[in-house]
């Protein structure tokens, strides 16, 4: 019977866990209760910054699961200089994101090229129906107050870290 | 015997008295088997560092209450292809056999200042158990065999397939390890010289050297704890209701309180394998030392039930214990443990220690001292069990090589020689 010694050790292991388990509690948190402390990258739910945000639609275009919604228009902006001719831009009249599409892959936060999009670790916006999952541009703005500071690079590295804005 | 009035000769106190017993220990059975299942979800939760059920009553109580309430509120599934008569009898097939095995446990007794476990109520000499047959452990023997028929017509009757697997592998693992349980059994009947409970809890009831696990020499027990888990379809030789293989075996079809009666007859199992083993090694109610020391002011036959409890207990955690860390045997592992292992260590220990009571009993002269005799026998006993294990190791090592000639041509393919 040379499956004997690994059974003995597999009933230590077990054993062992309970001992740790009645000593120092286990690892379930009791949700309702006690609030999880989320991962420093948790992926819960995605922040709008939206003065950065042209319209340039890449994050819509780029969603697997198409779950993003703009509309704009375009508009005059004061020039930059005195002097200066009236700039042209791209005002945001929607950006929904409908988190019952949404499957949280982080694509449109990677693709952004200005810095509108962030993950925030906030995951407590469960509703009741199913339609309130879309969240508009001034709610996706609010949750830029629960962006986390980005890591900083170890000492020694050649990009500068960025900023979050707020 | 047509006409002969009946009811003449009752003894009505006696009636009376056996009807109450059964009742109470119906009863406590039942609770004991609500306990079981919430230790069980407990205990398997601190294994897997998991909190387990918390929220019914204190602790999680009674969550095993709610969970059978639901069952009760459930649809009652039969399907169409069932043998509706049959599908139906099953659940209580199993349950029936399962509640009778516990009548014949003595749960405890007065064995303080050499008492031999009985107390007397209203004069009368009781014993903590409710009956007492001189067949005693053969009735489980037959029960524990009746309660793989509730399990197999279940798992026949459904018109299913999964089902009808289930049952045929709880068939052939109660068979195959019902002769390694009978034959430790009858190492510990050996010892002891009854078949009476009662009469083997006697026998052990000098303190832990008179207990079976000692003077059948360890080795029936490890075999009869094998031998018994297997028989209960409990981890690891679940593969009658393997969830990952058959969906749920003979009681896939089955739900609502038809489910509930399966669950029930199964954990009852549980605990009434586990006083077997208490009763047949570990001496039931009587206590493994006396404490000169500590005089407790309790009368002796609750002493008795909390040793019984406590040796339950081992056992009830080691059924736990076992079903959270060990895997599934395969099928054939199943059948190699059973026949080429347990059966004919089972076998050769019995006869070992027939030679040792034999030698004990007549005076063979082998030595100038009993002790010497005793001696001589077992090293000649051991010695015959090495050569029967060489010899069976060379036959399953033979007869696997000609298996496995037949079964590999060198040839290889036809058509694929070049």
């Amino acid at each position: 019977m040379p499956q004997v010694p690994g059974m003995l050790k597999g009933l230590g292991v077990t054993f062992g866990t309970m001992v740790n388990t009645i000593k120092n509690g286990s690892n379930t948190v009791q949700y309702p209760h006690v609030k999880e402390d989320p991962a420093p990258r948790a992926r819960g739910v995605i922040a709008l910054h939206e003065e950065n945000c042209t319209s340039c639609m890449l994050c819509a275009r780029e969603c697997p699961d198409w779950c993003i919604y703009i509309e704009g228009h375009k508009t005059l902006a004061p020039p930059r200089r005195a002097g200066g001719k009236p700039r042209s831009v791209n005002k945001l009249d929607r950006f929904d994101i409908d988190y019952s599409l949404c499957m949280y892959c982080g694509i449109c936060v990677e693709v952004c090229p200005f810095e509108a999009l962030f993950w925030t670790p906030e995951y407590e916006y469960s509703e009741e129906k199913i339609a309130d999952l879309l969240h508009d541009k001034s709610r996706l703005g609010k949750w830029m107050e629960t962006v986390p500071d980005f890591e900083s690079y170890e000492s020694g590295a050649e990009v500068k870290g960025k900023k979050v804005p707020r | 015997m047509i006409g002969q009035p009946y009811l003449i000769d009752v003894d009505w106190g006696d009636l009376v008295q056996a009807v109450i017993t059964a009742v109470i220990s119906f009863a406590v059975l039942l609770v004991s088997v609500m306990l079981m299942v919430w230790f069980e979800r407990k205990v398997v939760s601190r294994l897997q560092n998991r909190i387990g059920p918390n929220q019914a009553g204190p602790f999680g109580l009674l969550q095993t209450l709610f969970d059978g309430t639901k069952l009760f509120f459930k649809e009652d599934l039969i399907p169409a292809e069932a043998d509706r008569f049959v599908f139906k009898l099953a659940p209580y097939l199993a349950l029936v056999p399962a509640f009778l095995m516990f009548t014949i446990i003595p749960v405890a007794g007065d064995f303080s200042n050499g008492h031999d476990g009985s107390v007397m109520v209203g004069g009368e000499k009781m014993f903590f158990q409710v009956i007492d047959p001189p067949v005693g452990i053969l009735f489980f023997l037959a029960m524990s065999a009746l309660g793989v028929y509730g399990i197999m017509l279940a798992g026949w009757s459904s018109g299913s397939k999964y089902p009808l697997i289930g049952s045929v592998r709880a068939s052939a693992q109660v068979i195959s390890y019902e002769a390694a349980l009978g034959l430790a059994l009858a190492s510990v009947l050996l010892v002891t010289g009854t078949l009476s409970t009662n009469g083997i809890v006697q026998a052990q009831s000098g303190g832990f050297t008179s207990w079976a696990l000692v003077t059948t020499g360890f080795v029936p027990f490890v075999i009869f704890v094998i031998a018994g888990t297997a028989e209960l379809n409990r981890p690891p030789f679940d593969l009658v209701e393997a969830e990952q293989e058959i969906v749920g075996g003979f009681h896939t079809e089955y739900s609502s309180i038809r489910f509930a009666l399966f669950f029930l007859a199964e954990f009852m199992n549980v605990v009434t394998m586990s006083a077997i083993f208490v009763t047949l090694f570990l001496g039931g109610p009587a206590p493994a030392w006396d404490f000169p020391w500590i005089d407790l002011p309790l009368p002796g036959a609750l002493m008795g039930f909390i040793w019984f409890f406590g040796k339950l207990l081992i056992f009830l955690f080691m059924f736990v214990w076992f079903r959270a860390t060990l895997p599934r045997l395969r099928y054939d592992q199943l059948m190699d443990l059973g026949w080429k292992v347990l059966i004919p260590l089972a076998l050769g220990w019995l006869l070992v220690l027939a030679g040792i009571r034999v030698a004990q009993d007549n005076n063979i002269g082998l030595a100038d001292t009993a002790f010497g005799d005793t001696l001589i026998i077992l090293v000649i006993g051991l010695a015959g069990l090495a050569a029967g294990a060489g010899l069976l190791a060379a036959a399953i090592k033979n007869a696997r090589n000609e298996a496995s000639a037949v079964a590999l041509p060198t040839s290889g393919i036809v058509g694929m020689e070049d």
